[in-house]
């Protein structure tokens, strides 16, 4: 019996539906962090934690399977080169949801969708770092 | 057939939908790290802080 055992149809038709959760896995594992609204949150998850189980082997059916789903080449290589390999020791939950209240158009409860070993501090560090060179370089140029 | 003997009074028929209109108030806390008043289960939208971690930082937002 199917009994309990359902999802979020998201108000789309399931064409529809496939193509938003592709994309924001794509996107999830491009970030590692996004910001988006409960719902969807909960259905991106439950696909994107089934493909880091996958990218933990990295055979080559794995792969195939998906890459029907991250159809952005470098975000693949970057889940099985790196994401798959980070959580090789963790047997499920690579997601954590984080509820910041609700949008101010619609009052939807927006979340921020997040892989859970995310360095907030360290990223900003790295991203000032980049931009610091960024600068350097233009500065040097300009000489 | 059988027929009301009775017109239902205002009263009772508000008193009757009465139990599906109440209103709840929700659960407010105090972040626990600027205090200022959080909804449970919530970042705190003013230090952007969560169970005691940096989520993000509020001049971001």
């Amino acid at each position: 019996m199917k009994h309990k055992i359902g999802f979020n149809k998201l108000n789309r038709v399931s064409a529809h539906r496939k193509a938003l959760i592709k994309n924001m896995m794509t996107v999830l594992f491009k970030h590692e962090r996004i910001e988006t609204t409960h719902a969807k949150a909960v259905e991106t998850r439950r696909a994107a934690e089934k493909m880091i189980t996958r990218a933990k082997v990295g055979s080559v059916h794995n792969r195939r399977i998906a890459a029907r789903k991250i159809q952005d080449e470098a975000v693949l290589n970057k889940l099985f080169t790196e994401i798959g390999p980070r959580f090789k020791d963790r047997a499920g939950g690579y997601t954590r949801i984080l509820r910041i209240g609700n949008r101010a158009q619609d009052a939807a409860d927006m979340v921020i969708l997040e892989l859970v070993d995310q360095k907030v501090e360290e990223k900003k560090a790295e991203r000032n770092k980049r931009k610091a060179e960024k600068k350097a370089k233009e500065a040097k140029k300009a000489e | 057939m059988a027929v009301p003997k009775f017109r239902t009074s205002k009263a009772r028929t508000r008193r009757r939908r009465s139990v599906n209109m109440k209103l709840t108030v929700p659960t407010i806390v105090q972040c626990g790290n600027c205090g200022n008043p959080v909804l449970l289960h919530r970042v705190c939208p003013k230090c952007g802080f969560y169970r005691g971690k940096q989520i993000f930082s509020p001049e971001s937002k």
